[in-house]
């Protein structure tokens, strides 16, 4: 057994979440060297479980079930198990990257197991802080160093990025260093967030424990009415207070509305299930979804993933699209939800269309639809920043972009923006901002006496062109 | 290839010590507050155990004693400190109705034992002994009344018998250093 020594990270990154950690201290060569360990555990563990569970051979198993089974090589994996799973796919941001490189090193790891399943990201690029600059270098040596993906300057948010780059594909185990991982699940992956330690044991052997969790399934039907985006019909399942019910589960969204959903659309449902507390939200793989990944895969269509209908889901809840009106969550919780109506007329300094919940091509073409021929209200900015170089580009291509800019609005490279406030666009105390992102905690937009609304790209155009949030169906 | 032994059955999965309180949502900040986080040496983060919340804990716990919490303990941030101070301060295995996502993999990884028993918060008072078995998944009272919570399962034990995941991950390096 190793001493355990502390590592003190890169000159103070992060904000406070991952500040140190229990590291070891090796001249080992990495590579795969613990997997048989591993492997010998789990034999050990299944070897002990009961073999007869009375009549289950018929019951079906839900995505995750699914995906947890094949990455453990087994046939089937019941809730509350554990298994090891293999990662296809680990993302390591700007934002805690240095810590994970630390805890890495710690580990006495020297090389990642699979150096074209490990990707760094910098969300928050162009650095605006020393401190950030600092971490991406690092980042950029370590990148190299190991010889993975770290090419991605100013490309976009990882969601997006790692898409457009081929390394995501229905029924992938992915990890990120981020909360919103979780966003992928729209792909048909079960995407989760993970701490520094998760993430470098998973760079070292390239699989990681998960429970398996239960699933909690909407089956979403009805379509949306006009003016009425799927952040609504999101905001509308927080607001219910099924937040609580998410807790530690699976999400799954499906339903004859989730089937005939745009792909932007999809990554909204599933982006917002780390708001109800779920480990993963995902969304079944639709026609437009599998096109849209084969575009990535070079042609390649890739196998799609779907619950059994005899799955057993620990909660079914149905809901009505074609009910879901404009809705608000005031500050500052995410499941203060509203409807439009009872805040209009709330003055606002900042309107900010962008974040991975809210900065695709859909979500620019509706507040554009909008804003097309009007002006930005007089004393309010409107901050535009898609979530990636490709949605920048298509959205350019197709004159929205033009059309938001005449509007009077700020337009910048893709990234975070203002979105936890440790970049552009943050707020001074007493202001107020509506945003199409996904958080509003106190604090989270720059000063914590500032007060941060989260509503749909069609009420944060309404809004802007009037500098006080209004319902989108009234302009 | 030296397997893992599967120690389980040889090591008492039963822990008796004293209760210490505390309630629901207790977030890492409570548990490990964020100015000592630059602090590197593990034996000094256990003077900072749930001093969020001032010093009883870190007063007076003796090593085996047992934390009992209500619903979502460990909400907040990801720190690892979190369960390392409580480990360290002495808390052989924390008690509560459930537990905050992320807190649960760093107990796991750093080889903290939890245990999941929702009855467990209404039933004890501070400073009760009590007897936990993660095995059978029970808590027993001070009157000798059994609560029943959720099992831990073969493969959390197994981990936690070597010290959690982390540690787990380091002994399986071992072998090849020498080999
Ligand atoms: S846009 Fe906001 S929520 Fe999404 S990854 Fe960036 S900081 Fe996180």
């Amino acid at each position: 057994m190793g001493a355990l020594l502390g590592y003190p990270f890169a000159p103070g990154c992060g904000r406070g979440d991952y500040d140190w950690i229990v590291g070891f201290q090796s001249s080992t060569p990495l590579a795969r060297s613990c997997l048989p360990d591993v492997s010998m555990l789990l034999y050990y563990y299944n070897m002990s479980r009961p073999k007869s569970q009375g009549g289950s051979v018929s019951r079906g198993l839900t995505i995750s079930q699914k995906i947890l089974a094949r990455g453990s090589d087994r046939d089937r994996v019941e809730p509350g198990e554990v298994v090891e799973a293999r990662i296809d796919l680990g993302v390591i941001l700007d934002k805690v990257g240095p810590h994970v490189v630390n805890a890495f090193r710690g580990l006495g790891a020297r090389k990642i197991w699979d150096s074209s399943r490990i990707l760094i990201n910098h969300d928050m690029i162009p650095a605006s802080t020393v401190r950030m600059a600092e971490n991406q270098r690092m980042l950029n040596a370590f990148g190299e160093e190991q010889d993975i993906d770290c090419g991605m300057f100013g490309e976009g948010i990882y969601h997006d990025v790692v898409v457009d780059k081929g390394y995501v594909r229905p029924g992938y185990v992915i990890i990120v260093t981020d909360s919103h991982a979780v966003t992928l699940g729209g792909y048909g992956a079960f995407a989760t967030g993970v701490g520094i330690s998760d993430m470098a044991m998973a760079m070292a052997k390239g699989s990681l424990w998960f429970k398996v969790p239960a699933t909690l399934r909407y089956e979403i039907s009805g379509t949306l009415p006009g003016r009425v985006a799927a952040k609504d019909l999101m905001l509308q399942l927080l607001g219910q207070g099924t937040a609580a019910k998410a807790t530690y589960r699976a999400v799954e969204y499906g339903g004859p509305s989730v089937e005939s959903m745009s792909v932007d659309s999809r990554l909204v449902l599933a982006n917002l299930s780390v708001e109800q507390g779920a480990k993963v939200g995902i969304v079944e793989p639709n026609e437009a979804t599998m096109a849209f990944l084969s575009e990535r895969l070079a042609g390649e269509r890739p196998e799609s993933v779907t619950s059994d209908p005899n799955a057993e889901f620990a909660e079914l809840i149905r809901m009505d699209a074609s009910r879901v009106e404009p809705l608000i969550a005031k500050p500052h919780s995410p499941d203060n939800v509203v409807a439009v109506s009872e805040v209009a007329g709330t003055r606002v300094d900042q309107v900010f269309l962008g974040t991975c919940n809210g900065g695709r091509g859909e979500d620019l073409r509706a507040a554009a639809r909008i804003l097309e021929g009007r002006r930005v209200a007089r004393g309010t900015r409107l901050i535009v920043i898609p979530t990636s170089a490709r949605v920048a580009r298509e959205t350019e291509a197709d004159g929205t972009m033009q059309v938001l800019r005449e509007a009077g609005a700020i337009c910048c490279n893709a990234n975070c923006g203002p979105c936890f406030g440790q970049h552009q666009g943050t707020l001074a105390p007493g202001e107020v901002c509506l945003s199409t992102g996904n958080r509003n905690f106190q604090g989270r937009m720059g000063s914590n006496q500032a007060f941060v609304y989260l509503g749909s790209p069609y009420t944060a155009a309404a809004t802007a062109l009037n500098g006080e949030i209004t319902d989108p169906r009234e302009v | 290839m030296t397997a893992i032994r599967r120690d389980r059955s040889s090591r008492d999965w039963t822990f008796s010590g004293r209760v210490w309180k505390y309630g629901d949502n207790v977030n890492t900040d409570v548990i490990y507050p964020g100015v000592y986080l630059e602090i590197t040496e593990i034996s000094e983060m256990a003077k900072y155990a749930m001093v969020g919340e001032g010093e009883r804990l870190v007063r007076g716990a003796r090593s085996g004693d047992i934390l009992v919490a209500g619903h979502n303990f460990g909400c907040g941030s990801s720190r690892e400190h979190a369960p390392l101070a409580l480990r360290e301060a002495g808390i052989a295995v924390v008690v509560a109705g459930s537990f905050a996502r992320i807190f649960y993999r760093n107990s796991l990884n750093v080889g903290l034992p939890l245990f999941v028993c929702p009855g467990a918060h209404d039933a004890v008072r501070e400073g009760d002994s009590v007897i936990v078995d993660l095995e059978q998944g029970t808590l027993t009272d001070a009157a000798g009344r059994v609560i029943k919570g959720q099992a831990v399962n073969e493969y959390e034990l197994a981990l936690l018998a070597q010290g959690g995941a982390v540690a787990s991950f380091r002994s399986g390096l071992a072998p090849e250093s020498s080999g």
